[in-house]
């Protein structure tokens, strides 16, 4: 078996000393929260990195805090050789929601990178495609928002609430 | 002789086409019969099931999950039962676990004779299809048996499963197992994979090296099929699948090349009988006892936290990442299905040149994508 989440904390923490926000080793799933600034470097270290190795990024998921004002965007990065798995997170604020691509690092990006702008409304920076994918390409806003307001109708189509 | 203007076209595949296995849409720039480049569209059966499990509870999120993958609903029952529980630590009864293998590798088994007899007649034998669908109408009855679904199951749940797993049912599906290993399997490689025009279709076509496959996600029987032995059910032993003896069946290259779509196919007709022996073993050993936490049927409440988890469904990783806030309805569910990943390869697989349009049908039915579950 591979190394344990405090262990690979511990690597990434003196890797990347000062862009370590905060650790939460007690976690149902431990969990690191790190600077969007650094993720695509993160993101090469973790997969590069023979101790790590971290060859396939599992899901990148998005979720939305108004009441924080952040969108959190999680990564979720799994090693098929040492069989061990990290969760990664970085925190963007809501009205200005950025953070470099990883779709050079892991291709899986692609397209969860496109699922997460077309729901929430992430921008992710370098993608060489970021249009919508699940919804349809002239939809307006991003469903997966606390605050979204289903509109009314859709190109003719009356939404119809039981 | 007057010389032969060639020139490149643009052909648009789907969404509604027999071989797209679903509203699955794909534009082909193709020079000739060679496609030069593939471009995939999705999208069109997006159901919102993420903005759905917001807006219901933790139980009521279950049948959607049905809806995902429908063909190993069991798969995606398991592992959002799986991830609440483990948000809750909640222990399930003994019994629970073992039924859950049980139904869990019958639905593997019935998925994968679907992607079988649906392989075939993508390249044209329709005779497969038939036998495969002889044969999983057995296990479909047995589901209906135990829960009274066919395809959406809903059983297992948050704490257990919904029916107890009676001595009739396990006798039918000890039957099952009689009857299908090794004469039937023996039967559809005598059929199918060992027919000639059937491996001239598929050997060497659409190899999937496994450094790509890695990168783009590629999970399940597709990753096996290109020589990496990655399965959670031996890697990351969520339930109790460490106490079953079983192998994992990798491609080997055998016909062709390691990856190509021949292996991809022969890894799920022999997990097949991996599955067999594994539902064999938990019959053998299942204890007796409750079959559900009845309180947890009644309601849950998870702590707040937030958790990843993921099993082996019959298409690869089937993941949760659910966020509560302590409520009675999760504040997020995000689903990883293992076909939304393993779809986006295919661009990369059809776009090397060595491509013809009757390959590409051959590439999209050894993925064996679900559609419900890529646009979810």
């Amino acid at each position: 078996m591979g190394l344990e989440s405090a262990q690979i904390h511990q690597i990434l923490k003196e890797k990347f000393a000062d862009a370590v926000l905060e650790e939460a080793a007690d976690a149902v799933d431990p969990f690191i929260v790190v600077k969007p600034e650094v993720i695509e470097d993160l993101a090469y270290f973790c997969r590069d990195d023979s101790r790590l190795e971290f060859d396939l990024l599992s899901c990148i998921s998005g979720v939305d805090y108004p009441e924080r004002n952040v969108i959190e965007v999680i990564y979720c990065l799994d090693s098929t050789p040492n069989k061990h798995w990290l969760i990664v997170k970085v925190a963007l604020p809501r009205d200005n929601a950025q953070v470099h691509t990883v779709e050079n690092v892991w291709r899986t990006a692609d397209w969860h990178e496109r699922e997460t702008y077309d729901l929430l409304g992430v921008n992710f920076q370098g993608h060489h495609n970021l249009i919508r994918i699940l919804c349809a390409e002239d939809w307006v806003g991003y469903p997966l928002r606390k605050d979204y307001v289903m509109p009314e109708s859709f190109r003719g189509i009356r939404n119809v609430v039981y | 002789m007057p010389e032969v203007k060639t020139e490149e076209m643009l052909l648009n595949m789907g969404p509604q086409h027999p071989s797209t296995h679903g509203v699955f849409r794909v534009v082909i720039r193709t020079d000739g019969e060679m496609v030069l480049e593939s471009e995939s569209h999705i999208g069109y059966l997006h159901r919102c099931f993420e903005k759905v499990a917001e807006n219901n509870n933790y139980l009521q999120v279950v049948p959607y999950t049905d809806r995902m993958d429908y063909l190993c609903a069991m798969a995606n029952n398991l592992g959002y039962a799986q991830t609440v529980e483990k948000l809750m630590k909640l222990q399930v009864p003994e019994r629970a676990e073992y039924i859950r293998v049980i139904v869990t590798e019958l639905n593997r088994i019935a998925s994968h004779l679907m992607a079988f007899g649906t392989y075939g007649m993508d390249l044209g034998a329709m005779t497969p299809f038939l036998y495969a669908f002889r044969d999983r109408e057995m296990l479909l009855k047995i589901f209906e048996k135990l829960c009274g679904q066919r395809l959406n199951y809903s059983y297992i749940r948050v704490g257990g499963v919904t029916f107890d797993m009676t001595d009739e049912i396990l006798a039918d599906i000890e039957r099952f197992c009689e009857y299908f290993e090794p004469d039937i399997l023996n039967e559809y490689n005598d059929l199918l994979s060992y027919n000639g025009i059937f491996i001239s279709r598929a050997a060497n076509v659409g190899v999937l090296p496994a450094d790509l496959a890695i990168s783009y996600g590629v999970t399940g029987p597709s990753l096996r099929g290109s020589g990496v032995a990655r399965d959670l059910r031996k890697d990351e032993p969520s339930s109790i699948y460490e106490r079953f003896d079983f192998d994992v069946v990798v491609g080997s290259g055998e016909m062709g090349t390691v990856g190509d779509c021949w292996d991809r196919y022969m890894v799920r007709v022999r997990e097949m009988t991996e599955s067999v022996k594994i539902v064999r073993q938990a019959i053998r050993d299942i204890p007796s006892g409750l079959f559900c936490d009845k309180k947890a049927f009644r309601g849950v409440k998870p702590p707040k936290g937030e958790v990843y988890h993921k099993v082996e469904g019959a298409r690869g990783e089937v993941g949760f990442y659910i966020v509560s806030d302590g409520t009675v309805k999760p504040y997020r569910v995000k689903a990883r299905g293992p076909s939304f990943c393993n779809i986006s390869v295919l661009d990369a697989l059809t776009s090397k040149g060595d491509c013809m349009v009757a390959d590409m049908v051959a590439i999209i039915g050894s993925l064996d994508i679900v559609m419900g579950e890529v646009d979810r």
